[in-house]
């Protein structure tokens, strides 16, 4: 059902007014996989997610969505193949669940708008595979944390694209809606095929979940690829200046990053801990 | 939690089908109440008054029949005066209502933020120190509105800029344009002051078909595009970003409303002055009343000409003397604060 | 009270060694500038006089119209420069009391309600005298401040710059329309009122004067003794409050001094817009953000301002005058609008 999309920016250079942010930077979202892009605060990444998404226009270089830059395309036609959750998205007061989740069926209308049953049908999916249809018609403000961002979720996902990219879903979270977000997204990888890119500052829920994992500083890539081959203990100094160990987590074998600060060191074997 | 479906439940597509009559009908009865109530308050406004006339009286001078009396004090001052009313206050609604979702403030409409102040500046200049017809002025009007919400626009969107201080900015363009209506009334001549005034505090006196032409066109005109646009307004308020991520252009999207809303509210104020008020009350009463069902603009005109026709209604003869309108709904506005204060520290926000 | 916008204008950003020279160099050469003020404007206007005119007119006798012209403009220079200075002192307590950039007497509705007030007391309990108007003043100043803080606080965050200014704004508005519906019916108290509304220091005598020193006095004494507590002010409620100061009462005060000014000034002098917000900020590029410093000096600057504003107005448009709110208006907003440019979103 979902088409493989491919998605490339080629030596994009992104800033605000007279600040760069991002020079010359070549990055591919591998199509049908999830894609986590992890990097300090500041480091660009948001910033070039957005642009991914068309938000911002490089100042130099393109993106292309199969080929074609994204911004010589009518933005509808863009939307129906590429989601973007972004990471403040502001729900109207009072708004029902099911009215917010239906915005998200807009690049599917005409220019006259008519309303189908393939909308409504699309609508329910996305509340079924959220898991909020039995609070559809509950005003989005009553929502705890977890629930909200999970119908922002189900409009990125009534948008049905192929490719759905997301800005820091999980910040705000507590941990079990973080993982519960999380395997959403990956359950829509894995039976839809749906390519996943999001931006993520936890960096072992990232190399939990990534097929693919970017790894940025200061407005670069330093290391793209498969999460063991990308998280090293060498990538973590660089991009976040942090010493740390990073091991095989016990449950996935996905690597692990521990942090060593000044309390907390490899020195004594009484106060060490086996993992 | 379930994985994804290729058919949805039965339950979650009926809950999604019901809520989407449920809102639309509730829409419907909403507006077509207020149109009703528009369409009793302005046969009232003609029927009621000094003399009172019988419906069939006024049909007949509505139907261009020759009725005693009836036919000048209908005909020539209470029906020009009410259409003016009328179309001024659907200006002022949806064009107030328009500023207010896309700024996500209910304070920021745009008799606070220079846009109305800018039309009358333009106008009192014209009216007062050059004489020009009511048509004319109406044009330079939306020419000075639109200016100013361009330089507004300007001079706020650095970097790309926030709707904070584009409130801010037009605040400033406010103080600005009012000092030049306060300049050029302090000047007038005694005898212009009366037609001066209504460039302070709007003012339906004298209304006369001159008046009543443009801003009537106007909405005919101007009303149907930007009805059109509202289903665009509704997707800008979930937020830019997530407006351009479902497809809309939101520049492009933003810059058409503006000029449709601003259009509207120049000619409404070239019509009858600043009538204070009825850009900030309409809409936030027109949610309130419709609640989040579905597009406030069309329902935000007729709350704003119900404003305008009770106001110049109770302005005419509930108090002895003949005050202008916009002193009504701006005493109305000040137990309207009240309101917010009281129910905002319930749910404590002050979006519309 | 609700959380305030974060600290814009801390004291600690000032460096000492170079603020010394330059706040030196800085009060001498707007004690100069007043001093020259003061000359233009009891030398020129929309009358051209003599220099045996003003020496007669400064002496006291009234013979010609020229000189009775320049005898009026002693009380009106002292009066611009008394306002000029209470505006600008009463803009610099608002802008620290509420850690608000944009914070000015004219913007927050204070002006309009003093302005409510005062037709209230003359249409419904016929007052006459300008100290009584200055004391109905005062009541609709601080009413009017009580009523937009109350607005500009709702929702969440509190009362920042953006919301302070629209309240009141908004509140200015219906403060206008109230007024206009007490005036409009009382066409006598309305012609009066026509001129004071653009605000102007055109009537001014020495009787009014001696009036409303005493406010003015008062005011501007409780305002400067507060100056320590607006330093601490500007750091956060938070901070001031774990540095041991009374946040709420100092708030309190020199909120109260600064509305004793507005009142006062605008009682006398109607309203004029943009001086509390100009002055104050360009005092600081001069003198920093020391409280203690930038209130007097900002006094000086105000009376600075208005001073020249009038001149300005008198000259610009002969032999009409433009009122000195109006000159205030289309200067001060354009400065307005560039301060909004540059502040970072985070403040506002």
């Amino acid at each position: 059902m979902t088409v493989e999309r491919s998605l490339v920016a080629e030596g994009v250079t992104l800033g605000y007014g007279d600040r760069t942010i991002v020079d010359s930077l070549d990055l591919q979202i591998p199509p049908g996989k999830v894609t986590t892009i992890v990097g300090a605060n500041a480091c660009g990444k948001s910033t070039l997610l957005k642009a991914m998404a068309r938000l911002l226009t490089p100042s130099a270089g393109q993106v292309l969505l199969d080929g074609k830059s994204i911004h010589r395309q009518p933005t509808k036609q863009v939307a129906r193949v590429l989601g973007l959750l972004p990471q403040s998205p502001i729900a109207p007061d009072g708004i029902a669940v099911s009215d917010l989740v239906s915005r998200g069926r807009h690049p599917h209308q005409g220019a006259l708008s008519r309303w189908t049953s393939a909308d409504d049908a699309a609508v329910a999916r996305a509340l079924d595979a959220t898991d909020v249809a039995h609070l559809a018609d509950r005003p989005v403000d009553e929502l705890s944390g977890g629930q909200r961002q999970r119908v922002w979720i189900a409009m990125a996902l009534a948008q049905e694209t192929d490719v759905l990219l997301l800005d820091e879903p999980t910040t705000f979270l507590d941990i079990s809606h973080q993982i519960d977000v999380l395997d959403l997204l990956a359950d829509l990888n894995r039976d839809r095929g749906t390519t996943v890119a999001m931006v993520l500052h936890d960096l072992n829920l990232a190399a939990r979940y990534a097929d693919h994992l970017v790894a940025m500083a200061q407005g670069e890539i330093i290391a793209a690829g498969d999460p063991a081959a990308v998280l090293t203990e060498g990538t973590v100094r660089r991009v976040f200046g942090l010493d740390s160990r990073v091991v095989p987590d016990p449950l996935t074998g996905r690597p692990m990053v521990i942090p060593i600060g000044r309390h907390h060191t490899v020195a004594e074997p009484e106060q060490a801990q086996t993992v | 939690m379930t994985g994804v479906l290729t058919t949805p439940a039965p339950t979650a597509l009926t809950s999604v089908v019901a809520g989407r009559t449920r809102r639309r009908r509730r829409w419907a009865l909403i507006t077509g109440i207020l149109a009703l109530l528009v369409v009793v308050v302005f046969s009232l406004s003609l029927m009621l008054g000094q003399t009172a006339y019988s419906p069939a009286e006024v049909w007949g001078v509505l139907t261009g029949q020759r009725v005693p009396g009836a036919s000048f004090t209908v005909g020539e001052l209470r029906l020009p005066r009410a259409v003016t009313g009328l179309f001024t206050g659907l200006c002022f609604g949806m064009g107030g209502v328009v500023f207010q979702s896309m700024l996500r403030n209910a304070l920021a409409s745009p008799d606070v933020i220079g846009i109305n102040t800018g039309a009358s500046a333009a106008a009192v200049i014209g009216i007062v120190v050059f004489g020009l017809g009511e048509t004319t002025v109406s044009f330079l009007a939306m020419a000075a509105a639109l200016a100013a919400a361009l330089a507004i626009y300007l001079l706020a969107y650095r970097n790309g800029g926030s709707g904070a201080r584009l409130i801010l900015v037009g605040i400033g363009v406010a103080a600005m344009c009012q000092a030049v209506v306060s300049y050029v009334i302090a000047r007038a001549a005694e005898y212009d002051l009366p037609a001066a005034m209504r460039w302070i505090t709007g003012n339906l006196n004298d209304a006369t078909w001159d008046r009543a032409l443009p801003v009537l066109v106007a909405v005919l005109v101007l009303g149907p595009v930007l009805l059109a646009l509202a289903g665009r307004l509704e997707i800008l308020r979930m937020g830019d970003d997530t407006a351009a991520a479902v497809g809309l252009p939101v520049e492009r999207s933003r810059v058409l409303l503006i000029v449709t809303a601003v259009g509207l509210l120049a000619f409404g104020t070239a019509a009858a002055g600043p009538i204070a008020f009825v850009s900030f009350l309409a809409g936030p009463i027109a949610v309130r009343l419709l609640g989040p069902v579905g597009s406030p603009v069309l329902p935000a005109g007729l709350v704003g000409a119900l404003l305008v026709l009770v106001a110049d209604f109770c302005a005419q003869y509930a108090f002895g003397t003949r005050l202008p309108v916009g002193v009504i709904t701006g005493v109305l506005g000040a137990p309207y604060l009240i309101y917010l204060l009281v129910r905002s520290s319930r749910t404590g926000g002050t979006t519309l | 009270m609700s959380t305030l916008a974060p600290a814009l204008f801390a004291p600690g950003d000032a460096r000492p060694r170079r603020w010394g020279r330059r706040r030196a160099v800085g009060v001498a050469a707007l004690v100069v500038v007043l001093v020259v003020a003061a000359i233009l404007s009891v030398t020129f206007g929309a009358r051209d006089v003599t220099a045996a005119d003003i020496w007669a007119g400064l002496t006291g006798s009234t013979d010609t119209a020229s000189a009775a012209a320049v005898a009026k403009r002693v009380p009106r220079t002292l009066l611009a420069i008394l306002v000029g200075a209470a505006l600008a002192v009463a803009g610099a307590v608002l802008q620290g009391a509420t850690r608000n950039p944009l914070a000015d007497p004219q913007i927050l509705g204070i002006n309009g309600g003093a302005g409510l007030a005062i037709v209230v007391g003359i249409a419904f309990f016929g007052l006459g005298s300008a100290t009584s108007y200055i004391w109905v003043g005062l009541i609709g100043a601080a009413g009017a401040a009580v009523l937009v803080y109350a607005i500009g606080s709702l929702g969440r965050g509190g009362a920042t710059p953006l919301r302070l200014a629209l309240a009141g704004a908004v509140s200015a508005v219906a403060f206008s329309s109230l007024t206009s519906a007490i005036l409009l019916p009382r066409i006598n108290v309305m012609n009066e009122f026509r001129f004071w509304q653009i605000g102007g220091v055109g009537g001014a005598t020495f009787e009014t004067i001696f009036q409303v020193l005493p406010f003015l006095l008062a005011g501007l004494v409780i305002c400067l003794s507060s100056s320590p507590s607006l330093n601490t002010l500007a750091l956060g409620d938070e901070l001031a409050a774990g540095l041991g100061a009374r946040v709420r009462t100092a708030r309190l005060i020199s909120t109260g001094g600064a509305v004793i000014l507005c009142g006062a000034a605008t009682a006398v002098a109607g309203p004029i817009g943009f001086v509390g917000l100009v002055v104050p900020h360009m005092i600081r590029l001069v003198v920093g953000v020391d409280h203690r410093w930038l209130l007097p000096v900002s006094a000086l600057g105000g009376a600075v301002l208005l001073t020249l504003g009038d001149v300005v107005g008198r000259l610009v448009a002969r032999p009409e005058e433009v009122e000195v709110g109006i000159v205030t208006a289309l200067v001060g907003a354009p400065f307005f609008i560039a301060l909004v440019r540059r502040q970072r979103m985070r403040a506002l």
